[in-house]
């Protein structure tokens, strides 16, 4: 029984991570029409920035705060200098991010070797507590926490703020936002930031758990494009409904047929293809 | 027509090179680099037919070259023949290219590339993960090279030469491709898929046909591989390779049939010479991929003739100008 909490936990908690991850990807995706092949990177490199403050004896959330802002600006200074130029010219912008990504893994090698790190658990993290009997990880709840308290604010921003119908109408029509006077290449440029900076963040959130190595860009790209296939570009709820299954099929997929965990993965992406290729929260794209 | 005269010659002279090459350099490191060369763009011509003359751009295709070359492997070592093995990795390969299209026809543009890159993932998955089956990331030896007509190929100069006739097979059958009313269709889809639909064809059936096209002669570059290395491991079915075989087809120039053979050699030279001086050959790999795409876009041959002439057509202005002002 315990082992089937334990997978549980572990599930939502993956699931928050790659919210962290997705929500940026998809928000990009959907504003820009451009898949991020560097979004893994980000995560990783963002972990790294994480694993080098810590080492420097700075608090754990100061460290993972840090890390996003770092990432936002490389982030935005990326798009702004690099992606912009070729504004309009789909392929090209992919095949840009795919060759950034290569040279921020072969950087984060040459930096930070390739052996892996594996940050301790913050002290105030350590522990369990015990709800009815059972116990949980606080560390675990604490990153579905954060998660949870991301995507509100995320969902406030976009549905209750200025900015935010500013970008919905950026997704909805950018042409059209464009003319009536929103500043659409700015917002790329926040999105494209924010973006960075939500999947550092998540990157040393979840360096603890995964731990940091080489190869975890290639390893958290695909799971962000699976989520975003199955929840729907351009959707938070998309993303967030799609985290926490690919979650949950990633851990008991692990447990229960660990030869076969990776093609069970992608199976609910592919029904969704064929079912319903806009992905479960997606509009129809024009 | 004009300039037939001299592309029949250069034709005739790279002929002469690629059967003589062996002659002239004795030293076997350089003949495994061509041959290397030579499988790297029948792969890259392969990509080429759905990029180029489809416009659909994929990054899944190392997942079909690694099927091929996985089956085969694996088949050999099961202590089948290397006829059945063979045969078998390109039924397997066009099986797994027809499902690839199923999935990812479904769209075009930025979400093919996608969905592409996703299912390609998913090989690579099974190659890594599936241990019992593939033995994961230490790989599967082959141990034999098969005869032809009784003829061994274990040497390097032989291997070439099996490569080379792999390689005339494939660039015949593209230029066959690119002739036939087949290929001008495929343009079509590429360049009005809609008015292509309203006069009749197939949209759907035609891409679906050239990515089989596409997926088989990807299988046999993956066959050709296996048994240069005579060793597979999943690293072949990465990410990265795609992204090799794609920058190939575009550093090249795409929907051409030079360009992806230029490419080839570029990048396999690119990647010897790299890897002989820096261990970094993926930061090389990165930084050409972003230099190619920020200043030549439509890739090294057509982008160098492009700046070489608007380049002599300013000097010509500035000369032209300058007789004037005197």
């Amino acid at each position: 029984m315990s082992l089937w909490l334990t997978l549980a936990v572990n599930s939502i908690a993956l699931g928050g991570l790659l919210f962290l991850l997705s929500a940026g990807f998809s928000l990009i995706f959907g504003l820009m029409r451009i898949p991020n092949l560097m979004h893994g990177s980000f995560f990783m490199l963002g972990a790294y920035f994480g694993v080098s403050f810590l080492q420097q004896g700075v608090n754990f959330w100061l460290a993972a705060l840090l890390s996003g802002v770092a990432m936002a600006l490389i982030g935005g200074l990326i798009e702004r200098f690099l992606l912009k130029r070729l504004s309009g010219q789909e392929l090209p912008q992919v095949l840009l991010t795919l060759g950034l990504s290569f040279i921020i893994a072969d950087l984060c090698l040459m930096i930070w070797t390739g052996d892996p790190w594996q940050p301790a658990t913050p002290p105030q993290l350590r522990g369990a507590v015990q709800v009815a009997g059972l116990f949980f990880p606080i560390y675990r709840l604490a990153i579905v926490a954060v998660a949870v308290v991301v995507a509100l604010a995320l969902w406030l921003m976009i549905d209750w703020t200025r900015l935010g119908a500013k970008i919905r109408a950026g997704v909805d029509d950018a042409p059209i936002a464009r003319m009536v006077g929103i500043h659409v290449s700015k917002l790329f440029t926040l999105i494209f930031a924010l973006g960075a900076g939500l999947a550092a963040f998540g990157g040393v959130m979840g360096a603890p758990y995964l731990s940091v190595y080489p190869g975890l860009d290639a390893e958290m790209l695909p799971l962000a494009l699976i989520v975003v296939i199955l929840g729907g570009t351009g959707s938070l709820v998309g993303a967030f409904v799609g985290s926490f299954v690919i979650g949950f099929l990633y851990n008991f997929g692990q447990a229960m047929f660990p030869d076969l965990a990776y093609v069970i993965l992608f199976l609910p992406m592919v029904l969704v293809l064929v079912l319903r290729p806009q992905g479960l929260f997606g509009k129809v794209m024009s | 027509m004009s300039a037939r005269g001299p592309r029949f010659f250069a034709i005739g002279v790279a002929i002469a090179i690629l059967l003589t090459l062996p002659l002239w350099i004795a030293n076997s490191y350089y003949v495994n680099i061509a041959s290397q060369i030579l499988l790297w763009a029948v792969a890259a011509l392969a990509l080429n037919v759905l990029v180029g003359y489809g416009g659909l751009v994929s990054l899944g295709h190392a997942a079909l070259f690694g099927a091929a070359g996985y089956t085969a492997a694996l088949l050999l070592k099961a202590g089948h023949g290397h006829l059945v093995a063979d045969l078998a990795a390109i039924g397997f390969t066009l099986f797994v290219s027809a499902i690839f299209a199923i999935l990812s026809l479904r769209s075009t543009g930025i979400a093919f590339l996608m969905i592409t890159l996703a299912l390609g993932q998913i090989l690579w998955g099974i190659a890594y993960r599936w241990v019992s089956l593939t033995q994961g990331d230490n790989g599967v030896n082959v141990t034999t090279r098969p005869r032809f007509f009784g003829i061994s190929l274990a040497t390097a100069d032989a291997f070439y030469y099996a490569v080379l006739i792999v390689f005339a097979l494939a660039v015949i059958s593209m230029a066959i491709f690119v002739r036939s009313p087949f290929g001008a269709s495929l343009r079509g889809t590429r360049d009005q898929a809609r008015r292509m639909n309203a006069l009749g064809y197939n949209v759907w059936l035609i891409r679906f046909l050239a990515f089989l096209f596409s997926g088989f002669w990807t299988g046999i570059a993956g066959l050709l591989f296996v048994y240069y290395n005579q060793f597979i491991s999943p690293q072949v079915m990465a990410l990265q390779t795609s992204a090799e075989i794609l920058l190939m087809v575009i550093s090249g120039g795409t929907a051409t049939l030079l360009g992806p053979i230029a490419g080839a050699a570029i990048v396999v030279v690119m990647k010897n010479v790299a890897s002989a001086y820096i261990e970094r050959w993926n930061l090389v790999l990165g930084v050409i991929f972003v230099l190619i795409i920020s200043f030549m876009p439509d890739g090294l041959i057509p982008g160098t003739a492009r700046i070489w002439r608007s380049g002599w057509q300013t000097l010509r202005a500035r000369a032209a100008r300058g007789v004037r002002v005197s």
